[in-house]
């Protein structure tokens, strides 16, 4: 059994705001183990990067703040801490890759200056320490000429190695939780595959749990050992990375891997994508989220969330559908068609 | 398929060369021309100004003429007769009758190159004198009011809510008053004196910076760098200091060159107005409204020496702020 990082149960994050109140993250738990990565996705507005950011505590407070749940990391919660101690959780224990790469380095930094400063914010070492770490850290993540590239400053940096630069000043303090924040998502389709990979590579040489936040499956199918599926800010579906592909029971999960091409179809076919909005977040139905969008609704579906129901292991599932009928549509759909013989 | 056979082997070999991909593009933008840092880049579209270069020299003779003056104060030379070592060549405040005949002071000689005034003082050796005080006057002025404002702007637009209404309705009140009128309110509490004048003019134009740096923290602590810096572990002193600030100095430039200027005109109207610089000792201001009435009465020479050295040096700061204003300007990149 792996080391339990992390676990996050009932995690709700609401922004109180003049129209109302946006329930961002409603009742969202998950676990983490070590060595373990764990992949987040939904579409835009799903409450990915705010249970993330509420990891973090960086949520901007007003107007947002976590209402309920607890983050339990090793044996502290989170949402106990002072605002120096979760400072000295941010960067050390857990550490965050932003989504863009060009804008999440300060332009008037030198980049190793950056690094540097990450490192003597939480370990105690002198200046041309942590400069010589920078150096190394930046060659271990895959740039070439270390040494002088230390010396630039982002402008002088593209955007793949800004990315792992950016990765280099997250495991600068050798972090036990990783979140990659869509870490390809701004990048080139040639560059994020090197920056999954240094991603992985450093996984594996530092122990940590990844938590990988994005919206591309192939990404999250390369990568994760587990995925949850978020939606208008619960999580619909959890489960391992096989269960989820194969196995899917939610019909949300259906449309995401619905929607997208498989190298393995023959016959001309047109994806199918989701009909329709994501839910206004304030107006949130009090049952499922996905009403309205969902083309199997029933009346209840409306009224109540379902309760989690455990299909498997490790893999559980909110619907109100039965699990025979859940079966019998899946099998109905094309994209699911050689998984049912 | 079709598209990558186009490209052929290169881009085949691209592919292998995996990470090595991203990293030649870079290496070849090293190998040719070395990108420009901000200062250098900001130093060549000056340069091409010709007035802000004019205005960067005036400032650079006066600050050298200012500093010589004071070093000498300092080391406590006193300014005899002729050459004493430094630019003044006579004491400014030494009173010699028999060079003012009549009371009208004597025309520009070679002995006197700007003439004497109506006690027989050097006017050229006062001015030079009277260049230290206008020059520590807009340094150490703008100083304090750049202390006041860089701390004030900065925590105001970071923190937003309630210490930025407080810091910003403070600096409201500031502009509101009208500007001699307060500086010579803060002059009467503080009384008259070289010092008061500096800590009254840098009280009086800190709103003005704050204002400047709240608004470009406004926008640069939206910024991914600045959430990433607190994803880091940083305080928030020092995402304030050390991340935002940095990124907001460019106008601040700007303002600094033209306060200096600014500072140096209200030093001038404090003396003129008899509140600044207390006799016997020489400032543009205190100069141009003791030899005011003397012009009427055909004694030029007086007025016009301070007057020019106050008006040179203004337009100097000033057209060099214009200049650096342009020049740090990204939109009007070629």
């Amino acid at each position: 059994m792996a080391e339990r990082l992390l676990t996050v149960e009932g995690l709700s994050t609401h922004f109180f705001t003049h129209a109302g109140v946006v329930k961002a993250v409603n009742g969202v738990s998950f676990t983490l183990d070590r060595k373990e990565t764990l992949g987040i996705v939904g579409e835009s507005g799903s409450g990915k990067t705010v249970a993330a950011l509420s990891l973090m505590r960086l949520i901007p407070d007003p107007p947002g703040k976590v209402v309920e749940g607890s983050l339990m990391l090793g044996g502290r919660d989170l949402r106990t801490l002072s605002d120096e101690e979760m400072r000295q959780v941010r960067g050390n224990d857990i550490a965050m890759i932003f989504q863009d790469p060009m804008t999440s380095l300060n332009p008037v930094l030198k980049v190793g200056r950056q690094i540097a400063e990450a490192i003597t914010l939480h370990q105690d070492k002198k200046k041309a320490e942590a400069w010589e770490m920078a150096a190394a850290l930046l060659d271990r993540v895959g740039i070439p000429d270390a040494r002088k590239r230390v010396d630039q400053y982002p402008f002088e940096f593209s955007g793949g190695m800004r990315q792992r630069a950016m990765i280099a000043m997250a495991i600068s303090c050798n972090p036990d939780i990783l979140i990659a924040d869509e870490p390809t998502t701004a990048l080139d389709v040639t560059i994020q595959a090197q920056i999954i990979d240094v991603i992985e590579e450093m996984q594996q040489r530092y122990e940590s749990g990844v938590i990988l936040i994005t919206h591309d499956l192939g990404v999250v199918a390369e990568v994760a050992d587990k995925v949850m599926v978020m939606y208008g800010g619960r999580t619909v579906e959890y489960g391992g990375i096989d269960e989820i592909f194969y196995n899917p029971h939610h019909p949300y999960t259906w449309g995401l891997l619905g929607s997208l091409p498989r190298l393995d179809q023959t016959e001309k076919t047109r994806l199918t994508p989701i009909k329709g909005q994501p839910p206004d977040l304030i107006t949130l139905p009090s049952g499922c989220p996905f009403v309205g969008r969902c083309l199997y609704e029933r009346p209840e579906c409306r009224d109540q969330w379902p309760a989690l129901e455990i299909v498997g292991p490790e893999h559980g599932v909110h619907c109100w559908i039965p699990e025979a009928e859940r079966r019998e549509i899946r099998a109905t759909l094309p994209h699911f068609q050689e998984y049912v013989a | 398929m079709s598209e990558r056979s186009t490209s052929g082997d290169i881009g085949a070999a691209d592919l292998v060369a995996g990470a090595g991909g991203e990293v030649a593009m870079a290496g070849d933008r090293l190998a040719g021309t070395k990108p420009l840092g901000l200062w250098a880049d900001t130093w060549r579209r000056l340069r091409r100004n010709h007035l802000a270069v004019v205005g960067l020299g005036i400032i650079v003779v006066f600050l050298a003429v200012g500093m010589t003056q004071e070093v000498a104060n300092l080391a406590g030379v006193s300014t005899g007769e002729r050459g004493a070592g430094y630019l003044a060549p006579y004491d400014p405040n030494a009173v010699n009758y028999e060079l003012s005949p009549k009371g009208l002071g004597s025309p520009p000689s070679w002995s006197h190159p700007f003439g004497t005034d109506y006690l027989g003082r050097d006017v050229f050796s006062r001015t030079l004198v009277a260049t230290r005080i206008s020059m520590l006057v807009g340094v150490i002025a703008v100083s304090i009011a750049l202390l006041i404002g860089l701390i004030l702007g900065p925590i105001s637009g970071y923190y937003g809510g309630w210490v930025d209404a407080v810091i910003m309705r403070t600096a409201d009140i500031f502009f509101a008053f009208p500007y001699i009128l307060f500086v010579l309110l803060i002059m009467t509490v503080l009384g008259p004196g070289l010092w008061n004048v500096f800590i009254a003019i840098g009280i009086l134009s800190w709103a003005s910076y704050a204002r400047l740096t709240r608004g470009s923290v406004l926008s640069v602590k939206a910024m991914e760098y600045i959430e990433a810096a607190r994803a880091q572990g940083a305080s928030d002193l020092r995402i304030i200091f050390r991340h935002v600030l940095p990124n907001t100095m460019a106008p601040v430039y700007v303002a600094i060159a033209m306060g200096v200027g600014g500072a140096i005109v209200t030093e001038a109207a404090l003396s003129f107005l008899g509140i600044g610089i207390q006799p016997p000792n020489a400032s543009w201001g205190k100069m141009i409204s003791d030899y005011l009435s003397y012009l009427q009465v055909g004694s030029w020479w007086m007025l016009s020496f301070p007057s020019v050295f106050l008006v040179v040096t203004v337009f100097g700061f000033i057209s060099f702020g214009n200049g650096l204003r342009d020049a740090t300007d990204p939109k009007l990149k070629e």
